[in-house]
């Protein structure tokens, strides 16, 4: 497990003070500000938030497909050497799909439900001015490696006559067809009961550790990310409080939302009784507090909190926390 | 099944056809619908054997007779055969009926889609365009087309497509709107599909179903209105067996010779009863939803 945070150079994406708004009629909507991470390659980075903690919408950034009214406001998302901000739309198009994909949260109805599950890989496939024939013949080579039993005769079947865990194997197949450097997965098991989910984790991580594909897993699941992660950012109202490698993260959470996060969590065998809420709930993306944008909930907070948004600071280890209290403390 | 190895697979297979078939069968109005129609069309494609005479046979001799023993429908002020006359104007009605359908609809969904998919500038003027066409009587601004263009039986199926396209954009738009949000359409865009490959590979063959429900439907509605500009004098022209003109020239005598009017008449009403009843069927088997 790599536990560096990626040096710029063999980083295979790089965002930088990442900002997404969506201008509505109530005002504008400040979904993410100021993320910055970086992914190295092969590395499975997870995005983890309550809901509407702006983490879907950092991943459709580095897409470039956040819907409208959406609007990528300030940053820089950089995929290897390519500055994805400064390409035309065609160029984009054009990226996506041949080294950046990604899978969607409810596999029921990612797929196009006229085609039979092969047609929809082999479309994919022939995106790169593959012959039909061969795209065919690789589609279902891909549908073994999403590992479906029986991959000729599952091609041919269409997507109502597919369970929602094949489902998600086809539509993962789809995306890394053209084996991509970046797999952007949204939550990609919610959708799907526990023993489904466990073989589509271990997919996931099995395609990074053969292919060096990297993964940017988007989940509200702490359980998950204990499982695949190697490095997580926390989220918390459109900015990235704290990043750490997984084990650092669980061992010493830095930020005190994390450390709540982290009690908010059922743990097998402890007899902890009632399990722990985070008091309060989660701000208006319009109308944010001023200062850092958790002091309303901190147990912890300090005068500055109100006052001052705190900067994110490298605290060793690959660790990054935005929070006044550690400035204090050491 | 067995397993095709590594060969494309054929367009449809068999087992997705007999269930397809089996609902069919148990609908009755598709069922009736689909027997009218079956006769229309051995009547159009077997005229030839089946007309006693030909459709412009005049018998100076046998004028306006009624129906009876060697002319069973009668005959009109030429001596004509009016059943003659209506086997081979079936053929007139179906061409009609179909080619409108195919005009209105090509025109119809490319703008239902490009308004449904693109939105904002692009929709609001389609939308207006299609709001317009919907609020005037077609009947009256086909006629006006007609005048611009020339009568004749071709400029009459040009004005009626161009008078009723607005039904299948409007449609066509709406379910557009609906399917570009799915997540299979933003996973394709996650592929790097085109705008045109997503609207053209992903969004319409989503709307085959409400396409094939909407043509069946205004079907009759196009049989109807040629016929109605034929029977006016701004389609087909005499000696033509068009159903609208033989109406026309038995108006003349209807007292003395009703026949002539009555069984072209019921020829309309069979077939736009038997595209009718097929169109309801099929919306009812394809898309349940829409049942009103």
């Amino acid at each position: 497990m790599k536990v560096m945070a990626a040096p710029p150079e063999t980083a295979i994406l790089q965002v930088d003070d990442l900002s997404v708004c969506f201008e509505t009629s109530r005002g504008s909507v400040q979904a993410v500000s100021g993320v910055s991470f970086a992914m190295a390659k092969g590395e499975v980075y997870a995005l983890v938030g309550e809901s509407g903690c702006g983490k879907s919408t950092t991943a459709l950034a580095v897409m470039r497909l956040v819907p409208p009214p959406g609007r990528i406001r300030r940053g820089h998302i950089r995929l290897g050497d390519e500055d994805l901000l400064a390409l035309s739309d065609e160029a984009m198009a054009d990226v996506r799909g041949r080294r950046l994909a990604m899978i969607f949260q409810n596999p029921l109805v990612s797929l196009n439900p006229v085609y039979r599950a092969g047609s929809q890989i082999e479309e994919a496939i022939s995106l790169d001015s593959v012959p039909r024939p061969v795209a065919w013949r690789r589609a279902i080579e891909v549908l073994g490696r999403v590992r479906i039993g029986d991959p000729a005769e599952r091609a041919l079947r269409y997507p109502h006559e597919l369970s929602g865990g094949m489902r998600q194997r086809v539509m993962t197949g789809m995306m890394i067809s053209r084996t991509p450097d970046l797999l952007i997965a949204d939550e990609p098991t919610t959708a799907l009961d526990v023993t489904i989910q466990a073989r589509i984790l271990d997919l996931l991580m099995d395609l990074c550790s053969h292919s060096g594909m990297a993964l940017l897993i988007i989940t509200h699941d702490l359980g998950i990310v204990a499982e695949i992660a190697d490095r997580v950012g926390v989220m918390y109202a459109g900015s990235l409080v704290e990043q750490a490698p997984v084990y650092e993260l669980y061992e010493d959470p830095l930020h005190p939302y994390t450390r709540m996060l982290m009690r908010a969590l059922p743990r097998l065998g402890k007899g902890q009784g009632r399990l722990e809420t985070i008091p309060g709930s989660v701000p208006d993306l319009i109308a944010l507090p001023a200062g850092c944008a958790f002091h309303p909930r901190c147990p912890e907070r300090l005068a500055i909190c109100a006052s001052q948004t705190p900067v994110s600071r490298v605290v060793g280890g690959g660790r990054t926390v935005a929070c006044h209290r550690g400035e204090v403390d050491r | 099944m067995a397993s095709t190895g590594g060969t494309r697979p054929p367009r449809r297979s068999p087992m997705r056809v007999w269930p397809l078939v089996r609902v069919a069968l148990g609908n009755g109005q598709l069922v009736v619908g689909a027997i009218l129609l079956l006769v229309v069309l051995l009547i159009a494609v077997f005229a030839e054997s089946l007309a006693p005479r030909a459709y412009d046979a005049m018998d100076l001799t046998n004028r306006l007779r009624a129906p009876g023993p060697g002319m069973l429908l009668g005959t009109d002020q030429f001596g004509r055969d009016t059943l003659s006359r209506i086997i081979y104007g079936s053929r007139i009605a179906l061409r009609v009926g179909l080619i409108v359908v195919v005009i209105e609809g090509v025109l119809g969904v490319s703008l239902g889609l490009l308004a449904g998919y693109y939105g904002g500038l692009a929709d609001r003027m389609i939308s207006f365009l299609t709001d317009i066409t919907w609020a005037l009587p077609p009947i009256v601004l086909a006629l006006a087309i007609v005048t611009v263009l020339g009568p004749g039986l071709n400029n009459v199926m040009i004005a009626i497509a161009l008078v009723s396209w607005a039904g299948y954009a409007r449609l066509i738009r709406s379910k557009a709107q609906g399917l570009k949000n799915m997540p299979f359409v933003e996973a394709a865009r996650a592929l790097g599909e085109s705008d045109l490959s997503i609207m053209f590979r992903y969004i319409l063959p989503n709307t085959f179903g409400l396409i094939v429900v909407v043509a069946s439907l205004s079907l009759p509605g196009a049989i109807l209105s040629t016929t109605a500009l034929s029977f006016l004098g701004l389609g087909s022209q005499p000696p033509a067996p068009d159903w609208g003109v033989i109406l026309s020239e038995g108006i003349r005598f209807l007292y003395d010779a009703p026949f002539l009017s009555i069984f072209p008449g019921l020829a309309l009403v069979w077939t736009v009863l038997g595209f009718t009843l097929l169109g309801e069927g099929l919306r009812d088997i394809l898309d349940p939803r829409m049942k009103a």
